[in-house]
C-alpha cells in the first residue's frame, strides 16, 4: 500500500484541531473545487483533498491513520502488527488497496460485515472525464479510448479499483464543452442500487487555421487590396475540403462573409456556418514597379480613409 | 467493447425523477432551485416537470456543491446562478475571441 501524507495535502499540522482542519478544507475546497476552480490540475487536487479531509475530519479515522505512522508520500509501507484487528474489524491484504479506498471502507457500520453486506440500495459512482479530440474529429465523429479506475468491492466490503478500458464513440455534432453521458458505464450499483454513469467532457484541440464558437467557425480571410476593392474568387478552406468564394467588390477588412452550412455538424441535423473574416493584407516589400504603381493609384485616387476624423474636428 | 454516448443539449428530455436520480439532488432541492430560478424546467406550468437534458450538468454541479461546501438551499441557489452567469460570460467571450482576427486576440 502507498502512502498518502493527508496533513500535507491539507496543508495542517500533524497536531491541527478539527478545526483548523475545517477552514484548511473550505479554503482550499474553494480554491480547487472542479465547478469554480480555473486552477490546472485543480480537479486532481480537490479529490486528494476530498480524501484527505474525509479521514481527517473523523476521529476515529483520524486516530486509525495516525497509528499508520509517518511515511514520505508514495512509499510502500504496512500497517503495524494488529492494526487492522483494531480499526478494520478483520484481516485483509493492504497488497493492492489504495489508502483512501482503504478509509473509506472504515465508515461506521461498513466495517463490520462490509459495504457489501448490507442492504441499503446504492447507486455506483459516477465518472466525469475529459475528452481531447480535433475539431476533424467533431466533425466526423470520433471514438476515444478511455481508461477508468471502477471501485469494485470484496466480499468483506472493501473497495478495489479495477481498471476498465473501453472505447466511447463520440457521434458527430459534438463541440467544445458539450457533455456526453454514458449510462450504466461508472462504477457497479450495489444491492440493487443502479450503476453510475460515466459523463464525458468534449474539449476540442485549438486548430491551425479555424477557431470555433459553438458550432460555428471562423477562418481568417486575407485579401490583396486590388482583391478587396475590384472583387475576386478565392479558395478558402472548409473542414470538407476547399470551396470557391466569390468575394463582392468594395470588401471591408473585418467584414464576415458567412458560408452557410459549412461549420460543424449539429447533434440532431443542420449544420453551422463559416464566416470568413475579411483581412487586408499588404506585402512586407513591394518591388520598385509596385511602388510606382501605388504612387499612380494615391494620385488618382479621391479616397480618404479617415474623413471621419475631420468631421469630428469640425464640430 | 464500444459504446454509443447520449448527447446531455436540449433535444433530450429527462423527467423530475430521472434529473433527481441522476444528479443526487433530492425532490426538495430540485423543487427549491425551481422556485428561486435557477433550474427552469420546460414547461413551469405543466403538471409534472421535464428539464432539457443539458440542465442535468447543472443539477450535477448544484449537488457537488451542497456536498462539498455545506451549503443551505439559499447559498447554493445564489452560487449555481452566479455559476450559471460565469459560463454564459465565458461562452460570450470565447465567441468574441473566435470572431477576432488571429493576431488581435
Amino acid at each position: 500500500m502507498k502512502y498518502k501524507d493527508y496533513y500535507s495535502v491539507m496543508g495542517v499540522d500533524r497536531k491541527a484541531s478539527d478545526e483548523e482542519i475545517k477552514k484548511a478544507y473550505r479554503r482550499l475546497a474553494r480554491k480547487y473545487h472542479p465547478d469554480v476552480s480555473k486552477e490546472p490540475g485543480a480537479e486532481e487536487k480537490f479529490k486528494e483533498l476530498g480524501e484527505a479531509y474525509e479521514t481527517l475530519k473523523d476521529p476515529e479515522k483520524r486516530a486509525a491513520y495516525d497509528q499508520l505512522g509517518s511515511h514520505r508520500p508514495g512509499q510502500d509501507f504496512r500497517p503495524p502488527p494488529g492494526w487492522e484487528k483494531q480499526f478494520g474489524g478483520g484481516e485483509f491484504s493492504f497488497e493492492d488497496i489504495d489508502l483512501g479506498d482503504l478509509f473509506a471502507g472504515l465508515s461506521a457500520g461498513q466495517h463490520r460485515g462490509g459495504r457489501g453486506g448490507g442492504n441499503v440500495r446504492m447507486p455506483g459512482q459516477d465518472f466525469e472525464v475529459t475528452a481531447h479530440i480535433s475539431l476533424e474529429e467533431a466533425y466526423r465523429g470520433t471514438e476515444v479510448d478511455l481508461e477508468l479506475a471502477v471501485p469494485e468491492y470484496d466480499e468483506r466490503g472493501f473497495v478495489h479499483r479495477e481498471r476498465r478500458s473501453f472505447k466511447a464513440r463520440i457521434p458527430k455534432g459534438a463541440t467544445d464543452g458539450q457533455r456526453l453521458r454514458l449510462p450504466g458505464k461508472g462504477g457497479k450499483g450495489l444491492n440493487g442500487g443502479r450503476d453510475g454513469d460515466l459523463y464525458l467532457n468534449i474539449a476540442l484541440h485549438p486548430h491551425r487555421l479555424f477557431r470555433v464558437s459553438g458550432h460555428d467557425l471562423f477562418v481568417d480571410l486575407p485579401l490583396a487590396p486590388w482583391e478587396a476593392v475590384l472583387g475576386a474568387t478565392v479558395q478558402v478552406p472548409t473542414l470538407a475540403g476547399p470551396v470557391r468564394l466569390s468575394v463582392p467588390p468594395g470588401t471591408r477588412a473585418g467584414q464576415q462573409l458567412r458560408l452557410a452550412g459549412r461549420g460543424l455538424p449539429r447533434p440532431h441535423g443542420g449544420e453551422g456556418d463559416l464566416f470568413a473574416i475579411v483581412q487586408v493584407a499588404v506585402p512586407s516589400a513591394a518591388g520598385e514597379r509596385e511602388r510606382a504603381l501605388y504612387r499612380q493609384l494615391a494620385d488618382a485616387s479621391t479616397f480618404n480613409p479617415r474623413g471621419h476624423f475631420e468631421q469630428e474636428g469640425a464640430k | 467493447m464500444r459504446i454509443e454516448a447520449q448527447w446531455l443539449h436540449r433535444q433530450i428530455q429527462f423527467s423530475e425523477e430521472e434529473i433527481c436520480e441522476l444528479s443526487g439532488l433530492s425532490a426538495t432541492e430540485l423543487r427549491g432551485l425551481v422556485d428561486y430560478g435557477v433550474l427552469a424546467p420546460i414547461d413551469p406550468g405543466a403538471r409534472t416537470w421535464t428539464f432539457s437534458a443539458d440542465r442535468l450538468v447543472l443539477a450535477r454541479s448544484a449537488f457537488r456543491l451542497r456536498n462539498d461546501f455545506g451549503l443551505d438551499l439559499d447559498g447554493l441557489a445564489l452560487m449555481v446562478s452566479l455559476l450559471e452567469r460565469v459560463r454564459e460570460l465565458e461562452g460570450e467571450m470565447r465567441d468574441l475571441r473566435a470572431r477576432l482576427p488571429s493576431g488581435s486576440r
